[in-house]
């Protein structure tokens, strides 16, 4: 660690390397996709809903008084790796030290080279608005104690450079688990890493190889345009993951894409979405109907999409074991992601004044079970929930 | 006053984005003050909603209402100019995307004898010919020109089909129209039942029936700014309508998602531009006044001034920013309001027993046209006047509160008059003709003497008639139609008469053109050929404004080409040596 604080110092003498150094924290602001969490100026104040209660994320410019303008080298890296903010003050895993932890020393210190960099911005935030027990930071003690086990990653000898990379990208700075990877009760890590997990309303999808809910039928180069564009000819970026892939993966290098194309597509199959729906011939003829007449302009008889509109047929975030993404996406509608390699952004309409709860779970469950598409069954009950969640928020 | 900006762009339409993409992308900072609301395709065109009639098309709900800007019209300078209490007769756009929202898609060049069209009917007519009517050429060439309509047309989508590539005539295509660099970047539309029968029966009896260029895209299109499109559906729900499908070219679908995300671009919405201010010599544009919708008064100051509002209003801003001087129809004198066109339209209908027409399938710009009887396609010299129509068989809807054609004599209401209806829509087409309006002298706008809008401002006064040449020119036209029913061998048809006295309640066309036309002397133009004003060169006004005369072809291809050609000059010559870039 030492040497790595005299190694920016000296950098610091002279600006090309400092220009380099930079640059090179600027990048890991780009993997971390900070910008989701702290917004475009770092300053914090974006609410997250967990199922705790309601969490504000702080102010990450240099500014002294709201930001981390008086942390130290030594400060951030805690907070990064250990979770710990200065004074032994215990962060909460929304940031996602557990998974930042696997960063390496070199990586959080370019990035905290930049950091300091960034203009200040004032902007006190109160970050923890959890509920009981929830808001007692002390708890986390116990949390990091059961679910925290920090270790910097360590490479595979037995795979390739890249699928390490891949492996380093995904499992840290990108904390992809952060959304795919199904939690406890407590909001930690199960064993079945980005099988795919609810959050905030909306489902992210299984990223490992089942053939059903899974990208086995993606290829590499599949994985790269989707995560640099938004977009390929098999789904389309929308909700959490537009504003990742235009914060953070558009931005990323072709070669990181392509490693965690390799590392994504070297991951165990899941135990899958649990198959196809049985018993919904009504379902199925009534979502038939609904389905030309309300989505086929668009997404095509066929479920083929187009140039513009994703496809469904195939299409993974049809195929998850729940439908929370799609329920949400047919009643309140949702914005593609937009970047510069795919600027159109195309929106889907909300259908929430036009359908109703069993026409959308009719419509639902025949496009997850035709085309090749097989999911279980959507029913009124879930979208009258997601409906009257769309309502409170 | 506010930090200055490289340009202001008034109004964020199809001219004020394209104004802002060409700029922007040459570096400059540009902010573009647009009076009505930021509108996006899947949250304020929603295809789960977007089919209401009564909203969008009866109630006119996406258009200018008169609340937010009035106008007065008479037909004489004899009469006393009235406050319209609702658009009828045209409806101009409001908000992001303008006009270019809820129009139709029918997307022409104006032709190589429009811009040259003094010159061009002198040489083959005498000038004689012309006497009485104000026409001009342009100051612009075809051939300067033309790669600024190859640009509207690839960043739109343009589905059609070449009738003049490079000189060699096109099977298939528009044979009259003027000779293009490249194809359309999309093929023509499927066509339905009605402009079959139209292309098939107006073949057999000589004349040279094309597919009308759309906006409404045959197939998905990416664009060159990398914009994806959808093809149309064909629902008919176009016109007074924005398209929920991403399939009609407008400002939202081929521009903004672009522009929106620029750093060097800012778009002020419900921010209403009260006037240009100039330098005390009034030779120089320093800043434009606006209200926010809070009503709070905010002065922008800005190096280049784009008045990129619909035409009408274009020539508004300019009279009450003292920018050129009003046109007086007594003396001539004056070129701001001058030239003020519309369009002289007739059409025909057709009833039939046992047909199944579908209107149902329909979309703007879903059609088959016909050139043979517009501009100077066809030999005037035997003739009382010039100029012509384009002949369109478009199916554009058929909806249900708007469409329910019945045959003449059918009672009007009852149980009767429903039966007439559903015979009507499946037994019944039509076509009509697009006719052109040529300038005269009290042919004008000006700035109204007593109403002023809410802010205490002039209303644009529009006094406006048929001239004779366009009467004559269209019962040419509808006695050609009447002819062209024939071969259908229809039950009943009939075919419009126009008259003299414009009518400004019922619709009729939003294509109002001139006021502030582009010329090649300042005399009898307000622009010069790059949409400079004359008068205050950092002012560029760009819209169908500047036509000097309207042709029998909709507006909004030649308002793009302008728009692109305008741009390319700020471009590539303003910012490099501001000032006059017309030396007369």
């Amino acid at each position: 660690m030492k040497k790595i604080i005299l190694a920016a110092a000296l950098a610091a003498l002279s600006s090309p390397a400092l220009a380099a150094s930079t640059d090179a924290g600027k990048y890991q602001v780009v993997l971390g996709d900070c910008e989701g969490c702290h917004g475009k100026n770092l300053a914090g104040g974006v609410v997250l809903t967990t199922p705790f209660g309601k969490m504000v994320t702080p102010n990450i410019t240099p500014d002294k008084d709201t930001g981390i303008g008086n942390y130290s080298a030594e400060d951030f890296r805690q907070a990064m790796k250990a979770g710990l903010a200065p004074g032994g003050k215990l962060l909460y895993p929304a940031m996602p030290y557990p998974s930042y932890a696997r960063m390496s020393d070199g990586d959080v210190a370019a990035l905290w080279g930049y950091l300091k960099t960034v203009k200040p911005v004032k902007n006190q935030v109160n970050v923890n608005q959890l509920r009981f027990p929830f808001n007692l930071r002390f708890a986390m003690r116990g949390w990091n104690m059961l679910f925290f086990a920090p270790a910097p990653y360590a490479n595979n000898p037995a795979k390739s450079a890249a699928w390490n990379r891949g492996a380093y990208l995904v499992s840290g700075a990108g904390h992809c688990g952060a959304c795919h990877t199904p939690k406890n009760a407590f909001g930690a890590d199960k064993a079945t890493a980005l099988t795919g997990a609810a959050l905030q309303g909306w489902f992210a999808p299984d990223l490992t190889s089942d053939a059903g809910a899974g990208l086995g039928s993606w290829s590499q180069a599949d994985i790269v345009e989707y995560l640099q564009t938004g977009r390929n000819n098999r789904s389309m970026a929308s909700g959490p993951m537009a504003e990742a892939v235009e914060n953070s993966t558009s931005k990323m290098t072709d070669a990181d894409l392509k490693a965690i194309a390799v590392y994504l597509k070297d991951l165990p199959a899941s135990r899958g979405n649990g198959g196809g729906a049985t018993g919904i011939e009504a379902q199925m003829k009534s979502g038939a109907v609904l389905y030309d007449i309300s989505c086929a302009a668009c997404h095509d008889r066929n479920g083929k999409g187009s140039l513009i509109f994703p496809p469904l047929a195939g299409n993974p975030t049809v195929r998850q074991v729940r439908a929370d993404s799609i329920v949400r996406m047919v009643l309140a509608g949702g914005k593609g992601a937009a970047t510069a390699k795919a600027p159109t952004g195309p929106g889907m309409p909300s259908f929430a004044w036009r359908l109703s709860d069993n026409q959308v779970a009719d419509i639902l469950t025949y496009v997850r079970n035709n085309w090749g598409n097989r999911a279980p069954a959507v029913s009124p009950e879930t979208v009258g929930r997601i409906r009257s969640s769309l309502h409170g928020s | 006053m506010l930090p200055r900006k490289d340009a202001v762009i008034i109004g964020l339409g199809w001219t004020g984005a394209i104004l802002a993409q060409q700029l922007t992308e040459a570096g400059l900072n540009v902010v573009a003050i647009e009076r009505g609301p930021y509108r996006d395709t899947s949250t304020d065109f929603n295809v789960a909603y977007m089919q209401d009639e009564l909203r969008y098309a009866v109630r006119k709900d996406l258009f200018l209402q008169p609340n937010v800007e009035a106008m007065t019209m008479r037909n004489t300078a004899a009469q006393t100019a009235m406050p319209m209490r609702d658009y009828g007769s045209f409806l101009p756009g409001h908000g992001v995307g303008g006009a270019g929202v809820h129009w139709n898609g029918h997307t022409w060049r104006f032709w190589d004898s429009d811009f040259s069209i003094r010159t061009h009917l002198t040489q083959r007519y005498g000038a004689k010919k012309i006497a009485g009517l104000q026409l001009q050429d342009w100051g612009v060439t075809w051939n300067e020109i033309e790669h600024s309509f190859d640009q509207f047309e690839y960043l739109a989508g343009i589905s059609g089909k070449a009738g003049n590539l490079k000189g060699q005539v096109q099977a298939g295509g528009n044979p009259f129209e003027s000779a293009r660099s490249r194809e359309y970047p999309n093929p023509p539309m499927k066509m339905s039942y009605a402009p079959t029968l139209f292309a098939q029966t107006m073949s057999g009896i000589g004349y040279h029936p094309f597919p009308t260029p759309s906006a409404n895209l045959s197939q998905s299109y990416v664009n060159p700014l990398g914009i994806r499109m959808g093809q149309c559906t064909y629902c008919g729900f176009c016109e007074r309508f924005a398209c929920g499908n991403y399939s009609k070219a407008s400002p939202q679908t081929t521009i903004l998602p672009v522009l929106m995300k620029k750093p060097n671009f800012e778009a002020r919405t419900e921010c209403e531009v009260l006037k240009i201010n100039l330098t005390p010599d009034g030779k120089h544009a320093r800043s434009v006044t606006y209200l926010d919708a809070n009503g709070v008064e905010y002065e922008q100051p800005g190096d280049i001034v784009a008045i990129c509002a619909y035409g009408l209003m274009n020539v508004r801003m300019m009279l009450l920013s003292k920018i050129g001087q009003q046109y007086d129809p007594v003396t001539g004198a004056g070129t701001v309001g001058r030239n003020y066109c519309y369009q002289t339209s007739s059409a025909a209908r057709m009833f039939f027993e046992g047909k199944h027409f579908n209107p149902f399938i329909g979309a703007g710009t879903l059609g088959q046209s016909m050139d043979d009887f517009n501009g100077d396609a066809f030999d005037h010299s035997k003739l009382d006047f010039v100029g012509g129509a384009g002949i369109n068989c478009v199916v554009s809807n058929g909806r249900p509160i708007g469409n329910r054609p019945t045959l003449p004599g059918s009672p009007r209401w009852g149980a009767k008059w429903k039966q007439a209806t559903v015979d009507g829509y499946q037994n019944s087409m039509g076509f009509s003709a697009q006719g052109s309006s040529y300038p005269v002298r009290e042919n004008y706008l000006d700035l109204d003497p007593s109403y002023t809008d809410r802010h205490g401002r002039p209303l644009l006064r529009v006094t406006f008639d048929f001239p004779e040449n366009d009467i004559a020119m269209s019962h040419y036209l509808s006695d050609q139609m009447e002819k062209m029913t024939k071969p259908f061998n229809a039950k009943v048809a009939t075919v419009s008469r126009i008259k003299k006295g414009w009518d400004a309640v019922p619709y009729q066309s939003t294509h109002n053109t001139g006021g502030a036309v582009m010329g090649s002397d300042p005399k009898n133009s307000a622009v010069n050929k790059y949409l400079q004003s004359w008068d205050v060169p950092n002012v560029f006004v760009v819209g169908a404004s500047a036509f000097a005369h309207n042709a029998g072809l909709n507006p909004t291809g030649t308002v793009g080409a302008l728009a692109y050609w305008a741009a390319e000059a700020i471009t590539t010559q303003y910012i490099k040596n501001p000032g006059a870039l017309v030396h007369a």
